[in-house]
């Protein structure tokens, strides 16, 4: 199947997402679409396939022009689209969601969809357990079972939003061999990816993506600096590693376990010194964010010895541990950093520490202002916090950290940043850094991981399976840990 | 005085008297699958049991009672789903505030068939299954609602769990927008499951007044049974047939609390009417306690209580209470 889009344009008020994007995918070719955050991929895609409406601008199958009205009408026409957050029902069965829109009328065939989706599933190499809810399965998975599922509707088109998002090693392995799989067969593949790598190893094509527009194409092989250049401009500067000069223990563990999260934290031993950058790497709930929480305080862990800077200190008093110089930073930014119906100086306001009965508000506004500026957040100190764009809310959160902190742990930092935004986020942190601070961060994305830290550790099913000094590994053995093989 | 209790006719009447509730349990239940929270129910339940009576008195058929009584339910239903679905409004604010205005309207409008003799349903006893010794005393010795309520828990678990409609149902309360992007209409989907919850709900006031606590006043014996139905929802972990177990336990509380006033004259009457209210609670509170993660390790080798309370956990639709929002 043949798809032309022509001079897409999709304006949100004055907000233009898309600005005359013209693209054609041809049969059995994988294209890639290529560009930061907030170029304009996720909104095309969701055009093609009928889940938003086009402001102007055509869509074309085979040469006969289309109009979409729902999703469901673009995959009765065989475009299917596997969205970055997968959208399923993760408290019902694996079943159940693969049945889902597949059946009509009183009774259901449940066995043969069972086995329709277990032939499926095995010609490609998954494996996926049909009596499971969704919720238990990896995000790698998910897509997995949606992939199938989308193959069962007959689909000609596959498009794919951020897929190697959050899954590992292995699973993207899998997915770009069944991806390739669908090529030969003359399907089309349609990849949405930020990540210049998945896209170089995969697509045929590239359309590049910037500020809503196409700023450039190319078939396979690709010149990487001609696609950078392409996505950003100019290529955007990274910042610098300096060399650590490690300082005396801020944090020790001994033996600490915790429960939470999917596989909560098990035997964790563990010193991190001053100035020392961390990163910490694994898949989703592999123990990162409980590990995170009981080294802030804020979790309390069920056994094991805490140190902080010298002294044993009781685990789960998030005061006591925010008195000894530790902040965090946690991952979800609206749900446990910052309160929504708040504006930015109610926030600065509630930090104040000596507070008195009624709020000085000139000084929390002076103040307010002071930060906004020193921070660069594009907003105003009456701007709500749920307002704000997600970098900027993370540059809110950044604000509230104390000036001289011993030891900052932060969950995700960057994510769901552009790249900008990024880029300043890790300046700022390399900067504390610099102040002997020590950094603790867990992030999904192991390019982010070996640029910025010193040392890396690797989680795999709540415990510490890799320790190691960023300079002695690379990506292939830090992914193979993340897949749990420590050898 | 204990020896006079007769099992039999203890069971009956916990059955007999647990219809209105299975009814209403399972009503809401259907509506909170869908992702809606109809929270109107206790003033619903005595609006419908007012217009039953009312109906059926004037045309002395029972069947247009439970008829007008059901539309009613629906109606008010429907006016939760037209606010909260189309027009985005709190289905907490609104419902709240129908079910005080349902009372007090059912009150007012009800006042001139207070304390009438009305029609009410007769015994229906099911020809040779009520000859089976205690099984057809305690099953097949009622009249026609109780028999729908016992057919309707078995119904409504086939519907919602063995059918396409019904895995469409738990999709739609479970994320309505993927549901749309599978080719479900959500609103039309949580429209249509509200008025059919709420006409239930009507269903269950009419059994109040024309079959369980026959005729019209005020009070009608049937304020808190709607409170109570919303609570077994919970309790039942959104599935009817557990809503329908929490109906007759708290049936049998009622029942029992009936015994206690000739076992106890010395306490006075109201408590028992009362007890099984703060009863209700006091097991609400128990079995959330019991998903507590320390209680549930304290439980790790005792098998017994284990399965006991995995049978009794349940999760909420995760869009429960969220109208779906289209871009």
């Amino acid at each position: 199947m043949r798809i032309e889009l022509q001079d897409i344009h999709k304006y949100y008020g004055p907000v233009r997402a898309n600005n005359g994007i013209s693209l054609t995918v041809a049969p059995g070719e994988i294209h890639g679409i290529l560009g930061e955050n907030g170029a304009g991929k996720s909104t095309l895609m969701k055009i093609l396939t009928g889940f938003i409406h086009a402001t102007q601008g055509s869509i074309l199958i085979n040469a006969s022009p289309v109009k979409f009205q729902n999703p469901a009408q673009s995959s009765q026409l065989g475009i299917g689209m596997l969205y970055q957050d997968p959208l399923d029902f993760p408290l019902m069965t694996v079943l159940d969601n693969f049945m889902l829109g597949l059946t009509d009328g009183l009774s259901v065939e449940t066995d043969q969809f069972r086995d329709k989706l277990k032939e499926l599933a095995t010609s490609f190499g998954f494996q996926i357990n049909p009596d499971i809810p969704v919720q238990r399965l990896t995000i790698g998975e998910r897509q997995q079972l949606e992939i199938v599922r989308l193959l069962v509707l007959g689909i000609e088109v596959l498009v794919l939003d951020e897929p190697t998002t959050g899954i590992s090693e292995v699973q993207k392995r899998l997915l770009f061999q069944a991806l390739k799989k669908l090529a030969a067969d003359g399907k089309s593949v349609i990849l949405v990816s930020h990540k210049l790598e998945d896209v170089e190893t995969l697509c045929d094509r590239v359309t590049v993506l910037r500020y809503g527009a196409v700023t450039g194409a190319m078939e396979s092989p690709f010149d990487t600096e001609e696609l950078l250049k392409m996505m950003f401009g100019a290529p955007p500067a990274q910042p610098l590693r300096k060399a650590a000069q490690l300082g005396a223990s801020v944090l020790e563990m001994k033996q600490v376990y915790a429960s939470g999260g999917r596989a909560g934290l098990e035997d964790c031993n563990l010193t991190f010194r001053e100035g020392e950058m961390i990163g910490l790497a694994g898949l989703e709930g592999s123990g990162q964010g409980v590990f995170l929480r009981v080294a802030s305080g804020v979790q309390k862990p069920s056994l094991g010895e805490i140190t902080l800077r010298g002294s044993r200190i009781k685990g789960g008093d998030y005061s006591a541990f925010k008195y000894a110089g530790t902040a965090f930073l946690p991952a979800s930014r609206l749900e446990e950093g910052l309160i929504p119906g708040l504006t930015m100086t109610e926030h600065y306001a509630l930090q104040n520490k000596n507070s008195k009965f009624l709020i000085p508000w000139t000084q929390a506004y002076q103040q307010a202002k002071e930060r906004i500026k020193l921070f660069r957040i594009k907003g105003k100190p009456q701007t709500f916090a749920h307002a704000l764009s997600g970098g900027n809310q993370q540059r809110l959160l950044l604000s509230f950290l104390p000036d001289k902190p011993k030891l900052l742990l932060l969950e995700n930092p960057t994510r769901g940043l552009d790249l900008e935004s990024a880029h300043w986020v890790w300046q700022r942190l390399c900067n504390y850094a610099d102040q002997k601070v020590c950094i603790v961060f867990a992030s999904s994305e192991l390019d982010e991981i070996l640029m910025v830290a010193d040392r890396i550790l690797v989680f795999f099913d709540g415990r510490i399976i890799k320790d190691v000094k960023s300079d002695e590994t690379d990506a292939d053995e830090l992914g193979r840990a993340i897949a749990g093989k420590s050898d | 005085m204990i020896s006079d209790l007769n099992l039999t006719i203890l069971f009956a009447s916990v059955i007999a008297g647990a219809a209105p509730v299975v009814l209403a349990a399972i009503g809401e239940t259907i509506t909170e699958k869908a992702g809606i929270i109809n929270l109107s129910l206790d003033g619903t339940i005595l609006l419908s049991a007012m217009t039953a009576f009312a109906v059926a008195f004037e045309t002395d058929s029972l069947m247009l009672g439970f008829g007008a009584a059901g539309i009613v339910g629906a109606c008010v239903a429907g006016i939760v789903a037209l606010f909260s679905i189309y027009l985005g409004q709190s289905q907490v604010a609104v419902g709240f505030v129908l079910t005080l205005m349902c009372r007090d309207l059912a009150y007012f409008l009800g006042n001139p068939y207070s304390r009438l003799q009305g029609p009410q349903a007769s015994p229906l006893p099911l020809p040779f299954l009520k000859e089976i010794p205690f099984f057809g005393s305690v099953f097949c010795n009622h009249n026609l609602p109780v028999y729908l309520s016992l057919v309707l828990i078995f119904i409504s678990w086939m519907y919602i769990y063995r059918t396409s409609y019904g895995l469409k149902l738990r999709s739609v309360g479970e994320n309505p927008a993927a549901s749309y992007v599978r080719g479900i209409n959500p609103r039309k989907i949580q429209l249509a499951y509200t008025l059919c919850g709420g006409f239930l709900v009507g269903i269950s006031g009419a059994v109040f007044s024309l079959a369980i606590k026959p005729g019209w006043g005020r009070p009608q014996g049937c304020e808190g049974v709607g409170w109570i139905a919303l609570a077994l929802v919970i309790f039942g972990g959104w599935h009817p047939v557990r809503a329908a177990a929490g109906a007759y336990f708290f049936s049998f509380l009622q029942v029992i609390g009936i015994y206690g006033q000739s076992w106890l004259p010395s306490v006075p009457a109201q408590v028992f009417q009362v007890a099984p209210f703060p009863l209700m609670i006091f097991t609400l509170a128990l079995m959330h306690l019991a998903q507590k993660e320390t209680v549930l390790s304290w439980t790790e080798e005792k098998a017994w209580i284990r399965t006991l309370i995995r049978m009794f956990s349940g999760t909420a639709p995760q869009s429960l209470g969220k109208p779906y929002q289209t871009d």
